[in-house]
């Protein structure tokens, strides 16, 4: 007598699994396999920093999509709540060589509570309230950052020397079985570790009681509020973990690149992340990884590229009408409004419509 | 007592761009319920337009106000034809979205175009002074309080007494009702976007006119013009003239006393102080001097 078929969903519990067919089960043993062996492979050090920076990234990105895909609140302020992440990672797990975890948390911990300070601010009204005092919380940050000379070195920046060890595991000199891996694989390793970490933390939250209602209260807060759920309270706490994740993001960059100044928490930073969190699919935690893929690679190639693409500059008053930073805002403008108009579910969307395409094979109309 | 009422001068002429620049968030809030945030992409467009009508094409210098004015007009009026339209009945968040992409975009447009370079646009008040009262007025201060009294009396007359105003007043109230009034919602929306890209471009080109002259970060001034419409309260027109002047105030009479009052908060803390007045604001008056309370019901 046979079982039932493998992809039969019998019950909420069923439905729920992350990985609940087979297929997807053998997609999570490969993506594990990559995860495993990509170092190993691929001993280029630009193509690793680039994966490492599009992990931290990913990880950013995630909290971003928190707040803004399920919990439907704009915030323009992400790139704050990084920079401060950067800085605790600075004077905490560099200034008194704390191990990777007590400063991760810090960097989370006082993520959360500056969230925490702001929120209030920014909902107490609905609508576009919190995309502007986000705003303001950038150029207020900005200014912190340039005039708390002990805490972020003022204009002049200041070195990060947080080390990723945890006891006799140090990531950035890693020694395993005999054998040693260089800077860049043991932070791949590490970045990517985590970016599972949040994420299944994410879709954790996303399928239980408090995910729920954050959905709840994106698509109509005020039908929320009359069936029990407490909008403000779960608005200020998404905001407050979002933050969080974020600052822990900020800790990892800090450390990763071992130098930050103040011109970095900019604005632009800001709709880097939401072009991520637009263009990976908001609400959806594994679209935030694709569009940290997409967008947080985009940069780093054209720089590698900038000499043959056609009409980039890329020296100072070189050749050619639009510079390399330039080119990046603009293509982060582009992909914005074309994802929004064209295909507004980004693309988890596309990656759903075409997994389902294949799932009917050969049936269409 | 003059260095004050100096920085109150100061603080008048900055809170003019930034009562133009905030009346034409208002205008397209009110009427469209979209928050603008490419304003400063066309401020700066405005501004880079007038340059190179006054100083490549050599028109005189009024002629180039009001054909850089009339072409960010139409960049407005083309974008929201264009990409807003068909974004009708999509959330607040998408369409905002919409907007920082399509500031995003121009920006770096406009350094492709006309570069990176300081610029000086050819005006006829440079850096021209009139004394009265032992105080000294600079000319274009001046001429940039005056445009901004006559341009805000005209808006207030076009709502009051023109058809298409009262069409426009009547789809901020009532967008169905005015439909079923045979008000055409296309000409409105456009009408009210090339209303607020032709006021920021007059907000723009007076800025280049004054002594910080013609930079690609001239349109950050738009940002600054957030606080002062959620200060006036964001549907009302008269609110953001009186927020714009207020935040222009704050801000320059912060400037003036820097070195004495408040050194100790670092440099430059005239920068943010709108957005430190925005915050407190929203603690004490969430909807603004002379917004609507907003009303919620199940």
């Amino acid at each position: 007598m046979a079982g039932p078929h493998r992809n039969l969903v019998r019950g909420y519990a069923d439905e729920l699994r992350l990985f609940g067919t087979p297929l997807s089960r053998a997609g999570l043993v490969a993506l594990v396999a990559v995860f495993l062996l990509l170092p190993t492979v691929l001993h280029d050090d630009f193509w690793l920093s680039v994966l490492i920076y599009v992990g931290i990234t990913a990880i950013g990105a995630i909290g971003l999509n928190l707040l803004t895909g399920y919990c439907g609140q704009i915030s323009l302020g992400h790139a704050f709540f990084i920079g401060a992440g950067a800085y605790v990672a600075a004077r905490v797990g560099g200034d008194t060589g704390l191990p990777l975890p007590l400063w991760l948390l810090a960097a989370a911990l006082i993520g959360a509570v500056l969230g925490g300070l702001i929120g209030p601010f920014a909902l107490r009204l609905r609508g576009h309230y919190l995309a502007i005092v986000t705003l303001g919380l950038i150029f207020i940050g900005e200014h912190l950052w340039r005039n708390l000379t002990p805490v972020t070195g003022g204009n002049s920046g200041t070195s990060v020397r947080a080390e990723p060890a945890i006891g006799p595991l140090d990531f950035g000199d890693l020694t395993l079985f005999g054998e040693s891996y260089s800077r860049n694989q043991g932070w791949f390793w590490l970045v990517w570790g985590l970016v599972a970490l949040v994420a299944l933390l994410a879709k954790n939250l996303v399928r239980t009681r408090p995910g729920r209602a954050l959905q709840a209260v994106r698509d109509r807060d005020q039908a929320a509020e009359v069936i029990g759920v407490r909008a403000g309270r779960y608005k200020i706490g998404a905001f407050m973990l979002s933050s969080a994740i974020a600052s822990a993001a900020g800790a990892l960059f800090g450390s990763y690149q071992q130098f930050v100044s103040p011109d970095e928490w900019n604005l632009l930073l800001s709709i880097q992340y939401i072009a991520i969190v637009i263009v990976g699919g908001l609400g959806t935690v594994f679209g935030s990884v694709l569009g940290a893929i997409f967008v947080g690679a985009l940069p780093a190639i054209i720089d590698r590229y900038s000499e043959v693409i056609p009409g980039v500059r890329t020296s100072v008053g070189g050749e050619g009408f639009i510079s390399v930073f330039a080119l990046n805002q603009a293509l982060f403008g582009v992909l914005i409004v074309l994802f929004l108009v064209l295909e507004p579910r980004g693309l988890a969307g596309i990656w759903l419509r075409t997994k389902a395409y294949f799932k009917a094979w050969p049936f269409s109309y | 007592m003059t260095t004050f009422l100096q920085n109150c001068f100061a603080g008048l002429s900055l809170g003019s761009t930034y009562a133009l620049v905030a009346l034409g968030f208002v205008v397209i809030y009110k009427s469209t319920g979209v928050i603008n945030f490419a304003q400063g992409g066309l401020l700066a467009l405005g501004a880079y337009l007038g340059y190179t009508f006054s100083n490549n094409l050599a028109v005189a210098f009024a002629v180039a106000v009001l054909l850089c004015c009339l072409s960010a007009a139409l960049v407005g009026a083309t974008f929201e034809r264009i990409v807003l339209r068909r974004m009708v009945g999509q959330p607040p968040f998408a369409v905002i979205m919409i907007t920082i992409g399509l500031l995003f975009v121009l920006e770096p447009l406009i350094t492709a175009v006309w570069g990176f370079e300081h610029k000086q646009v050819d005006n006829p008040w440079n850096i021209r002074t009139v004394e009265a009262f032992g105080l000294v007025f600079g000319v274009r201060d001046l001429w940039t309080i005056g445009l901004t009294a006559a341009v805000v009396l005209a808006f207030f007359l076009f709502f009051r007494f023109t058809s298409l105003g009262l069409a426009m007043r009547v789809t901020a109230f009532d967008p169905e009702a005015a439909l079923a009034q045979g008000i055409s919602a296309r000409k409105v929306y456009a009408t009210s976007w090339a209303i607020a890209a032709a006021l920021a471009a007059l907000a723009g080109i007076l800025m280049a006119a004054g002594p910080g002259g013609l930079t690609p970060s001239i349109g950050f001034i738009a940002l600054a013009a957030f606080p002062a419409m959620i200060l006036g309260g964001m549907d009302s027109p008269a609110g953001a003239v009186l927020g714009g002047l207020i935040i222009g105030l704050a801000e320059a009479i912060t400037r003036g006393y820097q070195d004495r009052l408040f050194s100790w908060a670092g440099d430059n803390v005239s920068v943010i102080v709108p957005y430190l007045l925005m915050i407190v604001i929203l603690l004490i008056r969430p909807y603004g001097l002379l917004g609507t309370k907003e009303v919620r019901r199940i």
